[in-house]
């Protein structure tokens, strides 16, 4: 982003201004296309916002450059939040929103980066996002670039076995430049994460695989900006940082529901929670 | 005769070749990297990792992994050859080779080696002969089964200058350099190895070689057999496929792989949609038993005797 865009009196100011609008516009873009994941689009809206209003070092107009930071949605069918981020950094014309999952929209049900600048890779399976961060990484690494690599996975999506292969080569090489956020909102798509396969304690896994872990309220921009802001400075591991969240936040009838993994609300609901998002 | 004449023919291992040239071209070339899962002996890439430590990623035994590694490092700008087992590579990774090299379109090259049957008596497990129809469905991939140690070499180097994602599928059978004059490799184009007009005999990989001498065989008894080396199967060379149609009508194929799906397959495909004419397949109709490599060429046709039966079975089949 550009330095313009913040305010450095309060960088937390623009980042609560932007998840506001990225909430309201995914929740349109669900509404009007009947189709979508609203509630995990809300749980990671707040971690997106930080990233892109706050943290990562990017160019809408340049997004092949090559010091850019990366960030990978590995939970690649949080479209609604990720197209909303992606348009609200500048990386496309908000009309091109209203094409959501339309026939031949750049905006598929799950992101490709060859159709939309800004997607850093094709995701959409579970477990495929944080191998390719890995080697993002890694080439990083090898090449002594100073960009950093952001990845999101889901919480039930830490059920992948593929997520664990790759938390053990960054652990084992020490990628400092890695940083993998799980959005913790303990739900998957129809029912929690702790009576379908538990994953606590998922910091203690991470530890013992060579990370650093930070638990952080994945809804407080400030306490987002402290973790995920932060220099590498002498830290020595990849960062492990999770992100305990509310599936559907920002809409009382939604928070905390698996039913909103994928549902779609109805007119009244729509109004209901367009008059929450303000 | 043509035995013996094949016994005296040095043979050569295409991994040797594969390497040196990898070798080559990352001295020249610091984007090259190399991506394995513990597979640096069986892609013989030890030369590489001594000369280029920080240019070997070993991911451990965890295929997956190494697959969406090589997505990454091609994110971040390198030229990743991610090579292992085939059997393994593209069958334990085959969602991350269709999400994240073909579907993302990463300029990602994998290298499947000792594929076909290459692992004999170990069996259906470490075989990989479903991998050409697995790989063919995912259609940005360039297939390529180089011939020999030459066609090996300059297939890496024309893998390492291409901008797309490429499938190498490297032999560890030894095989003889074909004798052909002025070769060039092209990918995408069919190589005639003999030209003929009765029957075409396409191969690829290490059954090329094997055409060729039941061509030979087949020349004594009077039948000219046109042999084609299609070392790249994906994208198909359609023309050469529709001219062997017209111009000899009647067709084998003959490759190290399930004889659904992969070189056998795309040429009844076009042929039947196009141009239909006899097409017999030699390969393997599916897990195989328990035997050598020499044994199960034997038993199953990739012999010069059993191509040549083929083609036979193929001239007899043509109309009028």
């Amino acid at each position: 982003m550009t330095t313009a865009q913040r305010n450095d009196s309060d960088p937390t100011e623009l980042i609560r201004q932007k998840a506001l609008w990225m909430r309201r516009t995914a929740l349109k873009m669900v509404y009007k296309k009947n189709l979508g994941h609203i509630g995990g689009d809300f749980s990671a809206t707040d971690v997106l916002s930080t990233l892109y209003f706050g943290v990562l070092n990017y160019d809408p107009d340049r997004p092949e450059w090559d010091a850019r930071d990366r960030f990978v949605m590995s939970k690649g069918h949080a479209t609604g939040v990720l197209y909303s981020a992606l348009c609200a950094a500048g990386y496309f014309p908000q009309d091109w929103l209203e094409t959501y999952m339309g026939p031949r929209s750049m905006l598929n049900g799950h992101p490709n980066r060859n159709y939309l600048p800004g997607v850093e890779t094709n995701t959409g399976p579970l477990g495929h996002g944080f191998p390719v961060a890995l080697g993002i990484a890694i080439a990083g690494q090898i090449t002594g670039a100073s960009y950093r690599t952001y990845v999101l996975t889901g919480d039930g999506e830490q059920q992948e076995g593929s997520n664990w292969e790759a938390a053990m080569v960054a652990g084992n090489r020490k990628l400092a430049n890695l940083t993998l956020i799980v959005d913790r909102n303990r739900l998957q798509q129809g029912a929690g994460t702790e009576e379908t396969n538990g994953l606590d304690p998922l910091d203690d896994k991470y530890r013992a695989f060579g990370w650093e872990v930070v638990e952080v309220d994945g809804h407080d921009h400030a306490a987002l900006l402290d973790v995920l802001g932060a220099p590498v400075g002498a830290r020595d591991k990849p960062l492990c940082v999770i992100a305990n969240t509310v599936k559907g936040k920002g809409v009382s009838f939604m928070e905390g529901l698996a039913k909103w993994h994928h549902g779609v609300p109805n007119a009244e609901e729509y109004e209901q929670a367009m008059k929450e998002l303000v | 005769m043509a035995e013996a004449v094949l016994q005296a023919r040095e043979t050569f291992d295409c991994r040797k070749a594969w390497a040196a040239t990898l070798e080559d071209l990352a001295a020249a070339d610091t984007r090259i990297v190399a991506v394995v899962n513990d597979s640096v002996g069986s892609s013989n890439l030890g030369g590489f990792r001594d000369k280029f430590p920080d240019r070997l990623v070993n991911v451990g035994i965890a295929e997956q992994n190494m697959v969406g590694v090589g997505a990454g490092l091609a994110n971040g700008g390198r030229i990743p050859f991610v090579s292992a087992a085939a059997c393994f590579l593209t069958g334990r990774a085959l969602e991350q080779i269709k999400a994240d090299v073909a579907y993302a379109g990463f300029n990602v090259k994998l290298v499947g080696q000792s594929p076909g049957i290459a692992y004999g008596e170990l069996g259906a497990t470490h075989h990989s002969i479903e991998d050409y129809a697995w790989l063919r469905a995912l259609g940005p991939i360039t297939i390529v089964a180089p011939s020999d140690a030459w066609e090996t070499a300059e297939a890496v180097k024309w893998a390492a200058a291409h901008d797309g994602p490429v499938y190498l599928r490297i032999s560890r059978m030894k095989v003889p350099t074909l004798e052909i004059e002025n070769r060039v490799f092209t990918p995408g184009k069919a190589e005639r190895v003999r030209d003929g007009s009765d029957v075409t005999i396409i191969a690829n990989g290490t059954t090329v070689h094997l055409a060729d001498n039941a061509a030979a065989d087949l020349a004594r008894a009077g039948i000219s057999a046109r042999v084609l080396n299609m070392h790249t199967i994906a994208p198909l060379d359609e023309a050469a496929v529709a001219r062997a149609a017209e111009e000899t009508g009647a067709i084998v194929t003959v490759e190290e792989a399930l004889v659904r799906g992969g070189l056998g397959g795309a040429v009844a495909e076009f042929t039947s949609a196009t141009r239909p004419v006899p097409v017999e397949r030699v390969g393997f109709p599916g897990f195989m038993p328990t035997g050598s490599v020499d044994y199960l060429f034997g038993e199953f046709g990739l012999s010069e005797a059993g191509i040549a039966e083929a083609a036979r079975r193929a001239l007899n089949r043509k109309p009028g």
